[in-house]
């Protein structure tokens, strides 16, 4: 019983860090800020990878295997778009600005894939 | 030292830089650091656990991350920025079923005959929050995408009914903590996944994204359940900063649409309002412009506000909007861009993509102070955005969105709205502004229109 009450401790400590540590967000890093948390969320992947590691049964195999793959999707996912969303925000003015032209169609450029 | 000492060592300072990525993600300087400091925590998470001793089923477990990794890496680069907000439903949403089928496995291997009750308890809390978020985040995943309708559907009785099914959920759950059934744990899973999608039905496309934040932050809670039933500090600590933030970014979010938490979960906000804003729409004339007309207007204004919506993002306009911007600004015409607080589908996602387009930052002004130049304003133009500038938010005190706070567009002198049809926007409720006499229409998409209004500003 003494160990349910630790983890408790823990528990609710990590709420009060929680609540703490994202009061002073301007709006704009709303969606990053959710979509980064999202990633973290994916630490899931240790819980699955342990589950399915320590696996006896055929159905604890395929459970387990499951969650792998959807919590490393969790995971990789959760980062790529955020780092995506955030690459947006980096400074730009010592780096030269693309034509007009060139810009909407330049290599790399997000919508240089879509018809 | 052990490996099991060295094991929870390296979780804590997983667990610290999850922590400081989230303060770091609160700041736009130390955002992309942040995010790129709690993947290395979770890589180092991820690599200690591979060393735990017994640890059998390698070969499946490289094979089940090879899978996920195949998939979800080229869906997460691939996808456009418009299209974010679905991905992190999506991404979420297996988080939380991941955190489901962790918790139900767990149990499986159990001796439920001597298992303590608390245990029983956290498994089944996790597989209960787990399963709600993996189908909520589903249909919000479809209600983005578009795969359905993004209208709020509702039935006769569906209070009572999401009611009698949550009741369900409780009573079979005491169920399991008294027998510790398997059978009727599988049961409370699927009443759960039923629960997520019928608790998600009625709410309207506009509001999905707040309803993301939420979800988001039940997986939160999901994974520290799963953290009780492993023994496992670091999916607590990881899983609670996830949920407790994800509530207060939730409560912020609906802040800036002005509406409660409550409000927007059950009212089915938008689907009653339709039918009377269509009917008395019907026959009212609006004054339609060529591009030509508005290439003048522009070119021989002062000062330009661009109000961009979601119309300008569907349409990847945002490279035109800031090419539209460049020529006005080579005429000596002051140009700002007036940004709602949920422009776009979340918070901050407008941002995101004038940032993506080169926009200069100080070109972007925030809603309190893009109202203040309004009145000073010769020319808003309304670029794809229809309930963020609608003026019924402060003139009609029935309207579901009176009290949301709006981009003052009434109040500068013409106002141009480029729109691609006279529907009413996300919130579905009709726009009187549209028929104000100082308001010009400019009908097509928003991509096509601002091609054309380039060279007339510049011919102009």
């Amino acid at each position: 019983m003494n160990s349910i009450l630790e983890y408790l401790t823990i528990f609710v400590l990590a709420a009060f860090v929680g609540f703490e540590v994202i009061s002073k967000v301007p709006s704009i890093l709303h969606t990053p800020l959710m979509s980064g948390s999202n990633a973290i969320h994916g630490v899931i992947l240790v819980g699955a990878m342990l589950i399915l590691g320590h696996a006896n049964t055929t159905a604890e195999e395929v459970l387990g295997f499951l969650a792998v793959v959807l919590a490393t999707l969790n995971v990789v996912g959760g980062f790529v778009v955020t780092d995506r969303m955030l690459e947006m925000f980096k400074s730009k003015p010592d780096q030269p600005r693309p034509e007009p032209d060139q810009a909407r169609g330049a290599p790399g450029s997000e919508d240089a894939t879509d018809s | 030292m052990s490996i099991g000492t060295t094991t929870q060592l390296i979780y804590l300072i997983a667990a610290i830089s999850f922590i400081v990525a989230l303060m770091g993600l609160s700041s736009p300087r130390h955002a992309r650091q942040g995010n790129l400091l709690a993947a290395a925590g979770m890589l180092m998470a991820i690599a200690v656990t591979f060393a735990q001793p017994h640890l059998g089923h390698l070969g499946l477990i490289i094979g089940a991350m090879a899978i996920g990794v195949v998939v979800g890496v080229p869906a997460a680069r691939l996808v456009r920025m418009t299209a974010m907000p679905q991905m992190v439903a999506i991404f979420n949403g297996v988080g939380g079923g991941a955190a489901a089928l962790v918790s139900l496995t767990e149990f499986l291997g159990m001796d439920t005959k001597t298992v303590a009750t608390y245990k029983v308890l956290e498994v089944v809390l996790g597989v209960v929050i787990g399963g709600i978020s993996f189908a909520g985040s589903g249909i919000a995943f479809a209600k983005l995408q578009e795969l359905m309708t993004g209208r709020p559907i509702t039935y006769p009785g569906q209070q009572v009914i999401n009611a009698i099914a949550g009741l369900a959920i409780l009573g079979l759950v005491l169920t399991v903590l008294v027998t510790a059934s398997t059978p009727v744990l599988w049961i409370v899973l699927i009443l759960s996944l039923a629960l997520g999608v019928i608790f998600v039905l009625p709410i309207g496309g506009a509001d999905v994204p707040v309803l993301i934040s939420l979800l988001n932050s039940f997986t939160g809670l999901a994974v520290a359940a799963s953290g009780f039933t492993l023994d496992n500090n670091l999916l607590i600590i990881a899983g609670t900063l996830v949920g407790a933030s994800g509530i207060l970014l939730t409560r912020k979010m609906s802040q800036a649409m002005g509406r409660s938490l409550p409000n927007i979960l059950f009212s089915a906000f938008g689907s009653v309002i339709t039918a009377t804003g269509t009917a008395d729409g019907a026959d009212r004339s609006v004054r339609a412009g060529t591009p030509e007309d508005i290439g003048v207007l522009l070119a021989y204004a002062r000062k330009v506000a661009i109000v961009p919506g979601y119309g300008l993002a569907v349409a990847q306009a945002q490279h035109t909007a800031r090419e539209l911007a460049d020529t006005l600004s080579k005429r000596g015409v002051e140009v700002y861009y007036a940004i709602h607080p949920v422009a776009g589908r979340m918070p901050g996602h407008m941002n995101v993509l004038l940032a993506e387009a080169n926009v200069p930052y100080e070109q972007l002004k925030e809603m309190d102070e893009a109202n203040l130049e309004m009145p000073t304003t010769d020319v808003a133009l309304v670029v794809g955005a229809n309930d963020t500038v609608n003026p019924a938010a402060k003139t009609t005190p029935g309207s579901p969105i009176y009290g949301m706070p709006i981009i003052n567009a009434d109040e500068a002198q013409n106002i141009v709205f480029l729109k691609r049809s006279m529907r009413p926007g996300f919130a579905g409720i009709d726009n009187e502004l549209l028929y104000d006499p100082k308001t010009t229409m400019l009908f097509g998409d928003a991509k096509e229109t601002l091609t054309k209004l380039v060279p007339a500003v510049a011919t102009a």
